[in-house]
Formats: structure tokens, C-alpha cells, sequence
């Protein structure tokens, strides 16, 4: 009987065959934490009564949600982090560089086949390098931390195949809210997402990102691509028979299957409030917006700040309307400014702001009030994210929000 | 009897030949500058009126730069309040644009006029041979109103500017010297003007950084001489003055003060007042947390330059954070296009997008209990910059960076 | 017996406790904060020994632990669901917050009426038996433990 690739995955990991259900005790490759959960983790692992961290070279703390501090109590949490870094031995803290999600994969922490845990449910987005990875409580990480291991149970597996070719304005941003759409906010959970198909080997890292990202908003432990030769690059690692060998077998027992056509896809948006209500945005044209927001672990890349400096290279943000950009990393950021994308993007009046979580995490970065309405590249719209429970937050493509931007009404890219 | 450009100036705004020191003059404004800092507040006093109305909305300039992006639901709806009132009202509107003094400054300030700004800096534009004075939300209303005010004309502090400064010496550590040794309320109700030899070795973004910290010793306004410096900052922007007008031989001066730029030194403000100024030497190997390059008084692309030349090649100390704040999207656009932002990106800096930033407390980069910022905004009160128990230090761009780089204050001579 | 207060489908973490609160240094200071953005009146209304109930993934969203800790401080003695997101689900047992799932109850009781939980086995609710599974025995474990933070303190010889 063949194995899913979390099967494999996990598999690997633990040295024998496992099956979905099966609760197995994993060593654990890396560990995540953000700024808002150091505090409340280091205290967990003291009340815990540990002495030492089991692997502090797995361990890395990032800095992404409180950057820049709006709050006078915000700084308390990179002196928790910092002084914890310095008396376990951890090294690997990043204080500026960028949001968490990307920089696990991006700085070269997370490789094919690696299990991660993050205090952070986006934790899934590593799983676009074909790796195992989820969100945990702060709890739970400080018992990491102390033992490093975890239980797990093996999960059961949607596979998700998708095969032909795009229309022009529809990104992957589209296919991974339709597919929630599908599924339902519930739809997945427990389960792992496995994404195949001629569509996604098509796709660049960072377009699956976006949709190993979101498989947590359908519930989802973790959304995985089996790696290929474009994540070897990414990852820099050589495309091995190692690598060959995490691919999911064709006689793989799944829970679902579900198949698209590419050419079947259109742009869509997550409407308020929920990340499962998903309309078409020719439904939605007309709508009028405040606020227009490009950035996230979900849509703040590089690929997705050039498709919204294509649409609006000449033109211009509509009048009273705001255009916030965040790029999701100090390495994108000047990617961005080497490229000219930040110099389109600001001559068409966006604001660019430092690379962090921004407007997403709700504690800065264009904070909205009742009755406005915001188009959005993030991943949830959930009631008060982005300020008053009356502020209407869609979620949508890069391309989509920035013709919304140029329009000030929600229009196809 | 002779005038002083601030005599002058008011003079003309009240439709008389003369005025001097003490009279009190009805006046009409030129331009009526408001920020989000205080707009909301403005308007709720306009909508209690018995019959709201504004006497020329062409002379209206609202702009956002404070908490942008915003930070908080309260700060959202006070924005939502500006942006709607000035769009109902075709008022001039500002939003993410920059800081609302060096919008000022780029767009819309012209020699010979009299601004009223609901923001203490405007004093700056005096940089540009106009009178601006920084009002309340009431003050500001009833001209907004009425399209007059009432000022009593100020008394004038001259300052006889002299030679050059040296390198490694900025315009900063002049007004900061000055402010030190006239104290923090040396110049309370009255114009500080600068003139002599040494003004044209001054560019207009030093000139900025002078008349914008002048209200840190209480000045109602700052003033200089318009030359040929001035002139062709105003012509590149495509405006012309309105009047330039320069203090008699006989003006009336409070007091006057003779400086040579030579002798000036690089200084730093400690806490928690704007004339604690001690030499940089004095404050070396002080921990920070926090380095701060921006604000209206000194994130203009001069000042850009000087931070980025000093960090090129090196790197943020390990725990510092970096804020480097462009004072405008022109100065953000310049920087990015001479390869700043890149040098400041590469070096582990923050850059933001342009706004107030730290030195307005709020929305970005703000300090925790027991934390320390070096900072070349304009202010160091207790608090100023977050939690009641931090400490802001104010230097000039080169020490700013100079003291990121190592994590702890010094002067770029220790790099 | 507890006090029933019914909450609906995809009661999300940013529900549970908004961003603006998570760095408060305590739990009791998030007390008030928990579920403003739907119900503000709820926190001061619940009292200990009251449970929740309600529709579909209860706790999606954030991984934040902030969440079920807020709920358990606000003396929530469980809440049944149709069903739980998973790290909310993981959360809530390590802080020895009680979930059942249960597919009926949901759809037939209101919010105000008593209910009586006999973990492992049922509820019931105006005389009306809604039956319940029991959990694995990890996580019974953990439970018993009183959470994972106390499992911990035993592993490492401290209680």
C-alpha cells in the first residue's frame, strides 16, 4: 500500500511506516517563534522546570509582528526573546528582517522532508518546500524546547490536483481561495492538503507558498508540495534522489481528491467575514474601498509586489483611497528597490512601509474604522483583524488589489 | 524707525505701512496648515458652530502624517473625520505623503507669508522667508473661519551667522548650541531671525533644521534673509515669492547675537529638555535601543546622504533598531534613486515610509520601560517616545548613525 | 450544572481574543477583552462553572494560546462543539481546558438552559441525554495532568 507525502514525511522522520491516525513522537528539525509568543513560551518552559533547550541550533526567533512597536509594552517581547537567545545559547534571532513564514525557507532554515513547529497557525507555509510544518500553542513549544520532540498524529490526505493553464489575472492566490471555498473553513481539518498537478509544477515557490500558507484556512495541519528541482534552487540544495524520493506513490490512500481545470479558475475574493466566502469579483465590481493592502507571508512577495507594479506602472492610487505595501522581507525589499518595483509602486503613490506583518497582524500598518471597506493579499478577514468589527475586509490576488487601488471599487486585475 | 522681517511681514498681512514689537494686529493669513495630530478636534469645534463656514478653502492645507499608516481604530476614525471633511470642502489633502512641514516646504510655502500651522514646527518655514507660527485647534478654527487672526507682534533675537561650519558639524548641532545657551524658553514669544556672512554657506535643508527646532526655545517664529540659495530652491519647486523683505539697518533688535559657524561642535540633547546639550564626548558609550533618522527636522535627503555615507559598508549593532524615515516621498523617491534606501536596507536599518515616526511617540519604532533612543527628531521630553520610563537623546544624522552602528552613543570620529 | 451560552460556526481566535490584547502580561488582564469583537457584554457575563456551546470548528484561526487560556480564566468549565480547529483543540487540552464533541446538542438546547456534563460518557439537557466519546489516552493523560505544563514538571521531577 503506498504512502501521501506527509505519510513519507513523517515516515522518514520516525524510521518506519506509519498510517493515518497513528500518534508518533517526532524529533523536531526546526522551531519558530514570533515575537508576540516569546514572553508567554519562555515562561511556560520555566514553569516547565527545564534547565537547558534540547537543540537551541533548531530554535529561531523572529521579530515580525511588533515592527515596527506601535505599543509602549511591544519592545518587552525583544528583550524577552533577546535575553532568552542569550542564556540558552540560541543564535538564530532575527529582529528586523522580515515576517517569520518567509524567512524560515527564505534565510535557509527549513529543507524538504524537515518537520517544523511555529507559534504561529501560517507556520504551514514551509510546507511549499514539500516540509512537514504547523501552528502550535506557546505550551506546547516551550515542551519542544525543552525535550525536542513532539507527538503528532499522522494525518489523513486531500489531494488537491490542478492541471492546465492560468487566465492572465488569476494567480495562485485565486486557486487557494476557491479551493478553501470548496473545502469550507473546516473542510480540512485534521487533515494534511497535498497540492499536485501541471499547474502547480508550473507555479514558482513563491506562488505555492501562497497556497501552502492558506491550506490552514480550510483547517488544515499542513498544505504540501512535493519538491522538485525549483525548490531545490530555492532551497539551494542539489535535486537528489533524497529529494526524488518525497513524492507521493500513486497507489496513495487518500480522503479526497479533488480536481480542477486551470482554465476553470477566475479571480475571486474572500468576503466579510469569513475566509470560506468566496465570490467571483466580477460579482463584487462596484464595491468602493478605502484602503488597499499588498503585503503578508501570503502575498508579500517579490512575484506579487512586480504584478501589482504592472498593473499600476503610469498610473495612479484613486483619490482618497490609501495603497499600503509591505514587503514580507529585508531581502525582498531590496530585491524590490534593485528591480525598480518599489519606485513604480511609490510613483503611483503607494505607501511603502518596513518589512514585518503590518496591516495583517492588526496592530498597525493601516488600521481601519467603521464602515470602510479594505481590499487585502492577506489571509484572513475575520471579524475586528483590522480594527472595528465594522471594518469589511475581501481578501484578494495581488493583481486584483492593485486594480482595485487605481479603480477605488473592486475590479478584475 | 526700521522693521525687522517679522514686523514686516505682519505688516503687510494687516494691511499697514508699519507695526513694531508689542502692537497687537489683526491679520489676514495666507495659508492655514492642520495635521491629523489635532484636525479631528478642529472639526468637531467647526460642526458645533452656530453657522459653520470657511473663508477660503483654497487656503486650506490638511495633511496626514502623524499615525500613517494608521495604528489604532481611534487614529483610523480621526483620519476617516479629515479625509471626508476635506474632500466635502475641496481643501488642499495630504495623505502618506510625508511629514506636513517639509510637504510645506516642497509645495506650498512662499517668502513674505504669514502660516498658521496647528503644529508647533511651523517655525520652519521661516527657512523660506515666511512667517509661520504653530496655533491651537481654537486659534486655528477661528481663522479658518474667519480667514483673520490676531498677533502681537514679537520682539526679534538677530543672529549674525559667521563663516562655515566644519566637516563633521551640521546646522543641527548649530541650533542645538543656540537653544542650549539661550535656554529653553530664551526666545518665548519672540522671532529668532538669522542673517550675516555664514547664511549662504547654509543649504535650505540646513536652514529647515534651524528654524524648526527654533520654537524648542519657545520662539514664536523663525526667520532668515531670502537669497540667492532660497530663490532657487523656490524656483526648482516652481513658485515664486510673495514678498522679500529683509530687516532695516535700524530695525530694533532684542537682543543680538554674533556666531561663528567655525566654532560650533557636534552636540547631543540629553533627557529630558531640547537645551540639555552637552558635546557628543560627554554622552560617549551611553547603551541605546533605538536610533531614529527622520523627522521634519532632519529627514531630508541631505541628511539621508550623511547617515548613509557614514553607514556604507558597516552594520546596525546587533539589538539596535534602525528607523530611517524619508521626511517626504520626493526625499524617499531621491534616496531610492541615489541607491540610500539600499545602503540602509544592506546595513540592517529599517527604512519606513515617510511620516513623523518615533518623534511623535506614536505608529512606529516605540521605545519600552528603560529604553534609550538617539533620535534627530525635534523633541526629548520624558516620554516622548513611548514608556514614561525611557530616555531620548538628540544629535545630529552622522552621530545618529555613528552610535547605530556600535549600539551606544558616540561620534562618527570613533567609527 | 452549568449555564449554556451558544455561540455560532467558526468562532475564530481573533473572536476568542483580538491581536489589540495578546501582549497584555497576564491573563486576567485579556479577561475583559474575550469575544468583544462579537459579544463585548460576554466576559463580564460568564461565571465560573458555565460552558459554551457551539456550531462548527470552534477556534479556527491563530495558533494564539491566548485564546483558550482567556476562556478557561473566564471559568468556562468546557465548551462542545461539532467540531474544533486543530491547534485550538491541542491548545485548549494542554491548558486542561475540557472540549466534547458532540454533533446534536448544538441544534436543540438554547442559551440560558442548565446542562450536565458527565465527561466520557454524556450530557444532558432538559432530561435529554446527548451522548459523548471519550478522549485518546494522550491526551487524557495531559488532561489528568491538569495540562502539559504540569506533565512537564512530573517529567522533570518537580511535583
Amino acid at each position: 500500500m503506498g504512502h501521501t507525502l506527509v505519510e513519507k514525511i513523517i515516515g522518514n522522520k520516525v524510521g518506519h511506516e506509519v498510517k493515518p491516525g497513528d500518534i508518533v513522537t517526532v524529533d523536531v528539525d526546526w522551531c519558530m517563534i514570533d515575537d508576540i509568543m516569546v514572553p508567554f513560551a519562555v515562561q511556560k518552559f520555566e514553569e516547565m522546570g527545564f534547565k537547558e533547550v534540547a537543540k537551541p541550533d533548531s530554535v529561531v526567533l523572529i521579530y515580525d509582528h511588533f515592527l515596527p512597536a506601535t505599543q509602549v509594552d511591544d519592545s518587552r517581547h525583544f528583550r524577552a526573546g533577546d535575553e532568552f537567545a542569550e542564556k540558552y545559547g540560541i543564535t538564530r534571532v532575527h529582529r528586523t528582517d522580515g515576517i517569520c513564514h518567509q524567512l524560515m525557507t527564505e534565510a535557509g532554515y527549513v529543507k524538504p522532508g524537515d518537520i517544523s513547529f511555529g507559534t504561529d497557525s501560517h507556520t504551514v507555509t514551509y510546507g511549499c518546500v514539500g516540509a512537514f510544518a504547523t501552528g502550535i500553542g506557546y505550551t506546547e513549544m516551550a515542551g519542544i524546547l525543552g525535550t525536542g520532540q513532539l507527538w503528532i498524529k499522522v494525518p489523513e490526505t486531500i489531494r488537491i490536483e490542478i492541471d492546465g493553464t492560468l487566465p492572465g489575472n488569476v494567480t495562485s492566490k485565486d486557486i487557494i481561495l476557491k479551493i478553501i471555498g470548496d473545502l469550507t473553513a473546516a473542510g480540512a481539518t485534521y487533515q494534511a492538503i497535498e497540492f499536485a498537478g501541471s499547474t502547480v509544477d508550473a507555479m514558482s515557490v513563491a506562488s505555492r507558498m501562497t497556497m501552502s500558507n492558506m491550506s490552514v484556512e480550510a483547517g488544515a495541519k499542513c498544505g504540501l508540495f512535493a519538491p522538485d528541482e525549483k525548490t531545490c534552487d530555492y532551497c539551494k540544495i542539489p535535486y537528489d534522489d533524497s529529494i526524488k524520493a518525497l513524492t507521493p506513490d500513486g497507489d496513495a490512500s487518500y480522503s479526497k481528491i479533488l480536481r480542477y481545470r486551470a482554465e476553470d479558475f477566475v479571480p475571486v475574493c474572500a468576503c466579510p467575514s469569513l475566509v470560506d466566502n468566496i465570490k467571483p469579483v466580477s460579482d463584487l465590481k462596484g464595491t468602493k474601498v478605502n484602503q488597499v493592502f499588498l503585503g503578508s507571508c501570503t502575498n508579500g512577495r517579490l512575484e506579487d509586489l512586480r504584478a501589482a507594479a504592472t498593473i499600476l506602472k503610469g498610473k495612479h492610487v484613486a483619490p482618497y483611497v490609501n495603497m499600503i505595501v509591505t514587503p514580507a522581507s529585508r531581502k525582498i525589499y531590496r530585491e524590490a528597490l534593485a528591480d525598480g518595483t518599489l519606485e513604480i509602486l511609490s510613483d503611483a503613490g503607494a505607501i511603502i512601509t518596513t518589512p514585518g506583518c503590518g496591516l495583517c497582524c492588526g496592530r498597525g500598518g493601516g488600521i481601519l474604522t467603521d464602515d470602510e471597506v479594505v481590499v487585502a493579499t492577506n489571509n484572513r478577514n475575520f471579524l475586528g483583524r483590522m480594527g472595528t468589527s465594522k471594518v469589511k475586509i475581501f481578501l484578494a490576488s495581488p493583481v486584483t488589489a492593485a486594480a482595485t487601488a487605481i479603480a477605488g471599487e473592486i475590479v478584475e486585475g | 524707525m526700521g522693521m525687522t522681517i517679522a514686523e514686516k511681514i505682519i505688516a503687510a498681512a494687516a494691511g499697514k505701512e508699519t507695526c513694531k514689537a508689542g502692537d497687537i494686529e489683526t491679520v489676514t493669513l495666507d495659508k492655514l496648515m492642520s495635521n491629523d495630530g489635532t484636525t479631528h478636534l478642529t472639526i468637531d469645534m467647526y460642526n458645533n458652530l452656530k453657522n459653520p463656514h470657511i473663508a477660503d478653502p483654497e487656503k486650506l492645507v490638511w495633511i496626514v502624517d502623524h499615525n500613517i499608516p494608521s495604528d489604532s481604530p481611534k487614529t483610523a476614525a480621526s483620519h476617516k473625520k479629515m479625509r471626508d471633511f476635506a474632500r466635502e470642502h475641496g481643501i488642499t489633502f495630504y495623505e502618506g505623503e510625508g511629514v506636513c512641514h517639509q510637504i510645506m516646504m516642497e509645495n506650498q510655502v512662499r517668502p513674505g507669508e504669514l502660516i498658521f500651522g496647528a503644529d508647533s514646527h511651523t517655525c520652519a518655514y521661516g527657512a523660506l522667508g515666511a512667517f509661520g507660527t504653530g496655533v491651537g485647534c481654537t486659534d486655528y478654527l477661528y481663522a479658518m473661519v474667519t480667514g483673520t487672526s490676531w498677533l502681537l507682534v514679537p520682539e526679534t533675537i538677530r543672529f549674525n551667522l559667521h563663516g562655515n561650519l566644519k566637516k563633521g558639524v551640521y546646522a543641527r548641532d548649530l541650533i542645538l548650541t543656540i537653544i542650549g545657551k539661550i535656554s529653553a524658553n530664551g526666545a518665548n514669544y519672540k522671532a529668532m531671525e538669522f542673517a550675516g556672512d555664514g547664511l549662504k554657506n547654509l543649504s535650505i535643508a540646513d536652514r529647515i533644521s534651524i528654524c524648526n527646532l527654533c520654537v524648542e526655545a519657545g520662539a514664536k517664529t523663525a526667520l532668515m534673509e531670502v537669497d540667492g540659495v532660497a530663490l532657487s530652491y523656490l524656483e526648482e519647486h516652481g513658485r515664486i515669492p510673495k514678498a522679500i523683505y529683509k530687516s532695516d539697518d535700524d530695525a530694533v533688535f532684542s537682543e543680538v547675537f554674533d556666531i561663528n559657524l567655525s566654532e560650533i561642535e557636534p552636540i547631543v540633547a540629553k533627557p529630558h529638555f531640547v537645551d540639555n546639550v552637552v558635546p557628543v564626548s560627554e554622552c560617549e558609550g551611553v547603551k541605546i535601543d533605538e536610533a531614529f533618522l527622520g523627522s521634519c527636522n532632519n529627514g531630508r535627503i541631505e541628511d539621508l546622504r550623511v547617515g548613509a555615507e557614514v553607514i556604507k559598508g558597516k552594520h546596525v549593532a546587533d539589538k539596535v533598531r534602525f528607523l530611517v524615515v524619508p521626511a517626504s516621498r520626493a526625499v524617499y523617491k531621491q534616496a531610492l534613486k541615489e541607491g540610500l534606501l539600499d545602503i540602509f536596507m544592506e546595513a540592517g536599518a529599517m527604512v519606513m515610509n515617510p511620516n513623523c515616526s518615533v518623534c511623535w511617540g506614536a505608529c512606529q519604532g516605540v521605545i519600552g520601560e528603560g529604553e534609550t533612543l538617539i533620535s534627530t527628531g525635534t523633541r526629548n521630553f520624558k516620554g516622548r517616545a513611548g514608556h514614561k520610563d525611557s530616555f531620548v537623546y538628540l544629535a545630529s544624522a552622522a552621530t545618529v548613525t555613528a552610535s547605530a552602528i556600535k549600539g551606544y552613543i558616540t561620534s562618527t570620529d570613533n567609527l | 450544572m452549568s449555564r449554556i451560552w451558544k455561540l455560532g460556526n467558526d468562532i475564530d481566535t481573533d473572536i476568542i481574543l483580538p491581536t489589540e490584547y495578546l501582549a497584555f502580561e497576564t491573563v486576567t488582564e485579556m479577561k475583559p477583552y474575550a469575544f468583544s469583537p462579537l459579544r463585548p457584554e460576554l466576559a463580564s457575563s460568564i461565571q465560573p462553572g458555565d460552558m459554551i456551546v457551539a456550531g462548527n470548528n470552534f477556534g479556527c484561526g491563530s495558533s494564539r494560546e491566548q485564546a483558550p487560556e482567556v476562556v478557561k480564566a473566564l471559568g468556562i468549565s468546557c465548551i462542545v462543539a461539532k467540531s474544533f480547529a486543530r491547534i485550538f483543540f491541542r491548545n485548549a487540552i494542554n491548558n486542561g481546558l475540557l472540549l466534547i464533541e458532540q454533533p446534536d446538542l448544538y441544534d436543540e438546547v438554547n442559551e440560558g438552559e442548565e446542562a450536565e456534563v458527565i465527561p466520557g460518557k454524556e450530557i444532558i439537557v432538559n432530561g435529554k441525554s446527548y451522548p459523548i466519546a471519550s478522549l485518546p489516552d494522550n491526551l487524557t493523560e495531559i488532561l489528568e495532568a491538569g495540562g502539559l505544563v504540569k506533565a512537564m514538571r512530573k517529567r522533570n521531577g518537580l511535583d
